[in-house]
């Protein structure tokens, strides 16, 4: 009778146990708007495999994202810029440990347009976009538009510029490509999620600034390759560092990557815009996860190290269905060995 | 007896708990608005109202070109919509039989329910284009050399800008100023307009010398409802503005609001002068409704001294 009760009190205990074991491990993230797609797919099949696991993001932008991170707030944080030394060693002096930056897709950002009487895609040089949005070439007929564009006829009327009016990753990438390729832009503009914008009308997101493109004549914008992609709206090619204009699609953008990655630093906060190679589409970026690297606790840290590679190898099999261009797979093999950073 | 005034207790006791916390909550707005921007107002000072430049980049800001962006399209809206909602108002009170006005003012009141996001896709797909194609020619052609009116209507006219959220505006905040504006007026007593209509007034006489001058407390209560509603809107406002940060005379140019900005830029604001900034645009606003709302209040009681209705 005693020893049946002791396999009672055995099988409870292993019980107890094992349910502990399969206690839900809940991550809770915050950031980037414009990978939220890809995140909420990956993170709803990735809770599938391991119902264990559940990963809560909310998308309040890359900013938000920085912020929550250094506040402590949230286990992980994504953004489609790297934080910039300053937040890194506000980070450290805050928290004790190193953030690190771990690139999960790409994204890209192409130049729309509304020129009465043009249907072919235009070819944008460096300096002519650089000077359509410094407000120092003014009409559509301007020599540097036209020179790369033969046979389009191009109108005689003023150009009107359209940019984003919110804070946004979008803005961040295309003023990071054109402080790149314009000193002027550097030195009086500069690159960030908002800018103090010498010429133009600003709308709010992609669809805003679509919308504006759409209905003002002789109107210009910059959108999102995934938002241009799926609104099937007709966007320029980009002349890249090798003079070769390139329109925007997966493989370019990957190809931007690609050649990034022969060189990428350790902490993987590097910019591809303007990126060397023949096919690189210029107006290319990563966008990143932000994690400590110290997670005292265990289950969380298991979980978020798990979630790591299952992105890195499984996760970037579905990026291509959902518009997204899929890490080069230096960058892959390079991100599975910082994994084990994370401790 | 007893049981009665015990309860009068209680009931005094929990109004007067539930008018503390409005007090409480405003003060601790005001508290919180004032700590967090601390550190642009240090920075800043009073020239941060005088700055016409907003820079992220390069940490300068000022709230200039908000703050003139809020007023004038403010101004705008109200131009148009007090006329209009105040002759609606008189129509529906004063002239309409009774059926009608109470089907009218039915829908008036879920107008005044839409969400502004509805007003704001009402404005980009049918103000905006309205206005580059049709009314804003025509403005450029009528007022375009007219003395002094001619800075007002200058192109180049995109369709969005400070006339386009005006517009947007006024059609938000006139069912407002009907609504409030009818309800008033039909309280005025019957015996004045009778009284008029005795001495040999007309209709139009006793409703204009007599019914609008004793409602006009009232009347002024629902322009300074629209007013609040117009100051502080933000999503309507952003989508048909242009959301550019400069002071231009000329009604077609593209502006910004406070409301606006603060709702584009907050989530991404990262460094902390950048934030700071903009929490203290969000305290220029509390200001500019409060002295707003003060003058609204001089102006009643100055109305009140000079006859009508006695307060």
């Amino acid at each position: 009778m005693k020893k049946r009760l002791l396999v009672v009190w055995l099988l409870a205990a292993l019980a107890v146990s094992a349910g502990a074991q399969s206690n839900k491990v809940l991550l809770t993230g915050a950031g980037a708007t414009f990978p939220y797609p890809m995140y909420s797919k990956w993170f709803d099949v990735y809770h599938q495999q391991r119902p264990n696991v559940e990963i809560n993001y909310q998308s309040i932008g890359s900013g938000g994202g920085i912020r929550q991170v250094l506040a402590g707030t949230v286990d992980f944080g994504a953004s489609d810029g790297p934080m910039n030394d300053d937040q890194i060693k506000e980070f450290k002096e805050k928290r004790g440990v190193e953030i690190l930056h771990f690139p999960t897709v790409l994204g890209a950002d192409v130049p729309s347009y509304n020129v009465e009487g043009v249907k072919t895609d235009l070819k944008f040089t460096q300096k002519s976009l650089a000077g359509i949005f410094l407000g120092t070439i003014t009409k559509w007929n301007d020599p540097e538009i036209a020179r790369p564009n033969p046979g389009v006829k191009l109108p005689d009327s003023d150009i009107v510029v359209v940019h984003r009016s919110d804070g946004s990753g979008t803005t961040y990438v295309w003023t990071d490509f054109l402080s790149k390729v314009s000193d002027e832009w550097k030195n009086k503009v500069g690159k960030g999620t908002s800018v103090n914008w010498p010429v133009g009308l600003g709308g709010k997101g992609n669809e805003g600034v679509a919308g504006l493109v759409k209905q003002t004549p002789d109107s210009i914008g910059y959108v999102e390759l995934i938002y241009a992609i799926q609104n099937n709206m007709p966007y320029g090619e980009v002349e890249n560092t090798s003079g070769k204009f390139i329109k925007a699609d997966l493989a370019s953008v990957t190809a931007a990557a690609a050649n990034a990655a022969n060189n990428m630093p350790d902490d993987f906060r590097v910019s591809i815009t303007n990126a060397p190679g023949a096919t690189a589409y210029p107006v290319s970026s990563f966008t990143w996860l932000l994690i400590p690297s110290k997670i005292p606790d265990t289950a969380k840290r298991d979980a978020i190290k798990g979630f790591l590679e299952w992105m890195l190898k499984d996760g970037q099999n579905s990026t291509e269905a959902l518009a997204y261009a899929r890490l080069p797979k230096p960058v892959i093999a390079k991100e599975l060995k910082a994994i084990s950073l994370v401790q | 007896m007893q049981r009665l005034r015990h309860g009068d207790e209680v009931a005094h006791l929990l109004t007067l708990i539930f008018a503390a916390l409005i007090l409480l909550l405003t003060s601790m707005l005001v508290y919180e608005l004032w700590v967090n921007s601390h550190l642009s107002r240090t920075k800043f000072g009073w020239m941060f109202f005088w700055t016409r430049v907003w820079d992220p980049i390069f940490n300068n800001f000022g709230a200039a070109p908000f703050i003139y962006g809020t007023l004038v399209t403010s101004i705008v809206s109200l131009v148009i919509a007090v006329p209009l909602g105040l002759a609606a108002a008189i129509f529906l009170s004063e002239l309409a039989p009774r059926k009608i006005s109470d089907t009218i003012s039915f829908l008036i009141d879920l107008l005044a329910a839409v969400p502004s996001v509805i007003y704001g896709l009402l404005g980009i797909f049918i103000v905006v284009p309205l206005m580059r194609t049709e009314i804003g020619p025509h403005l450029i052609k009528w007022f375009g050399h007219v003395p002094y009116l001619s800075v007002l209507f200058k192109p180049p006219n995109y369709g969005v800008g400070f006339f386009t959220a005006g517009i947007v505006l006024a059609i938000m905040v006139v069912p407002f100023i009907i609504s409030v504006s009818r309800e008033v007026l039909l309280t005025v007593p019957r015996e004045q307009r009778e009284a008029a209509l005795a001495l040999g007034a007309t209709h139009w006489e006793s409703t204009w010398k007599v019914v609008v001058p004793w409602a006009r407390t009232g009347i002024m209560g629902s322009i300074f409802l629209a007013l609040a509603r117009a100051l502080g809107e933000t999503m309507a406002v952003t989508m048909v503005i242009g959301n550019d940060p400069k002071i231009a005379a000329s009604l077609f140019a593209p502006g910004y609001t406070i409301a606006a900005v603060i709702a584009n830029e907050f989530t991404e604001a990262t460094g902390d002068l950048y934030l700071s900034a903009l929490i203290e645009l969000g305290l220029v606003l509390f200001l500019m409704t409060f002295i707003l709302n003060g003058l609204a209040r001089i102006m009643i009681v100055a109305t009140e001294r000079g006859g009508g209705q006695p307060a």
